[in-house]
């Protein structure tokens, strides 16, 4: 595009990220500082991620983003034309053709390999955010490594609800040694970060952190020994495409209150439906 | 200009137009054009005790050397709405100044209280200083210095600064200021290119300096004198450079060893919420779809009612 640099970011910017985000990827979950630019997008609209992106795409990448796992959401739309314009390169929806994934809630159903990057966005990087304020205070946290606060607020809602009440930001232990938000991603999504194959990236460009968790390292979610953490999803089968083990979108059909359940990861469901799969509500044509 | 970080007549017009008046978002249009742009140089600290003065007041003095100059102000019109304005009109040409105007110097108040040490000396970095942070390139790190601070602040939301402000007058964090100075004009901005050697004008900024006198505090080694809070902004802004220096003076109250119990007087708390594009940006992200998260909290809460009505359930029977 004329009149800027290759993905936007000048060069000068790309470095002092890759930077950030080196260090980041030598202490896994640790959340490193860096200077974070104003972009064309509104702050919490993905800026760190973009950021992210665009300093780690090169001119053979496959760039897939998603939002709330589906690729034609607004923000992803939005996003996937920003890059396809500022770098030019070749976009897909298809996970196991994208070498980059730009992502917002959601870890694709598909397991991703070595030879892909997942970048996250991420509006509150630090997890003990709701229980202190004070970046002051939870920065000496995690030096000390002491996350007794968090273990107190899993305790109490056990104690209050007979179970942990976070669903979504799940708070895990990385590599044995940080608490790290996952970002607001279900927490059903939580054990694919555990020895993922490929390098997880998370950009939070209003908070200005950059954090990463490398190929193969321990993701560990929270729990306690007699109360272990549960992957939830709603008990029902895709509509569509009938899978009973993916994370699914409730979608309100009228004011009676009919529901139907669909795969918010719509890559897969799509994949799973042209090898045949279908589900209750699939088009005549689609279930033969 | 000031929330956008960018000081360009032209351009703040334009953003100000495609923004169709919406200020935030013509700064948030500022701001995003700015980071694009390469830095040639730093300039000389801009000097505004030789400011051509359009305006300068000063609610501490009657009189004093170089005089009070009333300029451009709303203040002391009357709040009546201009029916006439519904019409389509010209506005009439600015007067003009005699070419001839003799400008008598204009020492700033608080420089005239600072002869008799009345007030704390002016803040002066040492010969050895690092130069001062960057909130456009460097992340906003803690503890953070009076001049990250102050360039935070004068980033800073007009609204955000104005209600902070405000509350140090209502109590929390009273600081007890008196407006010292008001002073409004042009400045000259100088830079030094190295294949020089020596300062060049490179162009005048529009400014709005505040200074404010306040509450007096003293010990034992130090008499009392009173204590300063600063407030600098781009072009023709009153209200946020008054603010301003309210803010910055609460947020001095632990370096001057004063209880930090107010909003005002928490330095995190105020970098942290400054910033309007930030703001905005996050507010507003709750527009984007949560369809994800909201169902993972809905199949929780269903859960845990399910759970909760067996409970009752059972020890409603265990009762019969």
């Amino acid at each position: 595009m004329d009149g800027y640099n290759f993905a936007y970011l000048d060069e000068q910017t790309k470095r002092m990220i890759r930077r950030a985000i080196l260090k980041a990827v030598a202490i896994p979950g640790h959340q490193v500082p860096f200077g974070s630019r104003e972009m064309p997008l509104p702050y919490g609209w993905g800026t760190g991620g973009i950021q992210v992106t665009a300093s780690i795409l090169g001119a053979g990448d496959t760039l897939k983003v998603i939002d709330q796992g589906a690729d034609d959401t607004t923000n992803a739309v939005s996003i996937r034309r920003f890059f396809a314009r500022t770098a030019g390169v070749r976009t897909t929806t298809r996970t196991t053709e994208a070498s980059v994934i730009q992502t917002r809630h959601r870890v694709p159903e598909t397991r991703l390999r070595e030879d892909q990057i997942i970048v996250y966005q991420v509006p509150q990087p630090e997890p003990l955010s709701r229980l202190e304020p004070s970046r002051v205070e939870t920065r000496n946290m995690h030096a000390l490594a002491d996350y007794g606060l968090m273990h107190v607020k899993l305790y109490e809602d056990i104690a209050r609800y007979g179970q942990v009440s976070i669903s979504y930001d799940y708070p895990v232990m990385v590599n044995d040694r940080y608490l790290m938000a996952p970002s607001p991603i279900p927490a059903f999504d939580n054990p694919k970060l555990d020895r993922m194959p490929a390098l997880q990236l998370f950009g939070a460009g209003r908070e200005k952190r950059i954090y990463a968790v490398p190929p193969y390292t321990s993701v560990r979610s929270l729990d306690f020994t007699d109360h272990p953490f549960r992957a939830t999803r709603a008990p029902h089968s895709c509509a569509l495409c009938g899978a009973t083990d993916s994370y699914l979108d409730e979608v309100v059909m009228d004011d009676r209150g009919r529901r139907m359940f669909v795969c918010s990861d719509t890559d897969h469901c799509t994949s799973r439906r042209e090898v045949g799969h279908a589900g209750p509500e699939s088009l005549p044509e689609a279930a033969e | 200009m000031a929330e956008g970080s960018l000081y360009d007549r032209g351009l703040a017009a334009i953003a100000i137009k495609q923004a169709q008046g919406d200020l935030i978002e013509a700064a948030f249009l500022l701001r995003a054009y700015r980071a694009t742009l390469p830095r040639f140089a730093h300039s000389l600290p801009v000097e505004t005790a030789t400011m051509r003065i359009a305006r300068r007041i000063s609610a501490t003095f009657k009189d004093l050397p170089g005089g009070q100059v009333l300029g451009p102000t709303y203040d002391y019109t009357h709040r009546l709405l201009d029916f006439a304005l519904t019409e389509p009109s010209v506005p009439p040409p600015a007067p003009e100044a005699e070419a001839e105007t003799k400008i008598s110097p204009m020492p700033r108040v608080q420089d005239i209280l600072d002869r008799e040490g009345l007030i704390e000396p002016d803040a002066k970095p040492p010969q050895d200083a690092p130069p001062p942070g960057d909130l456009t390139s460097e992340p906003l790190s803690f503890p953070a210095g009076r001049d990250v601070r102050l360039q935070a602040l004068a980033r800073g939301d007009e609204g955000f600064l104005l209600a902070m402000g405000y509350s140090t007058q209502r109590g929390y964090g009273g600081s007890h200021p008196f407006a010292g100075e008001i002073r409004m004009g042009e400045v000259s901005v100088e830079i030094v290119p190295p294949e020089l050697g020596f300062a060049i004008d490179i162009g005048d900024l529009t400014l709005t300096e505040c200074q404010m006198v306040n509450q007096f505090k003293g010990s034992k080694a130090v008499p009392p004198q009173f204590t300063r809070g600063y407030g600098l902004v781009f072009g023709h802004a009153e209200r946020k450079a008054m603010a301003m220096a309210l803010a910055d003076r609460a947020m001095r109250a632990a370096e001057l060893g004063e209880d930090a119990t107010a909003p005002a007087q928490n330095i995190e708390f105020m970098l942290y919420h400054s910033d309007n594009i930030e703001a905005t940006g996050f507010v507003e992200h709750l527009k984007l779809p949560h369809y994800v998260d909201f169902q993972s909290e809905l199949e929780s809460v269903r859960r845990m009612r399910a759970e909760h009505d067996a409970a009752m359930q059972a020890t409603r029977e265990a009762a019969e």
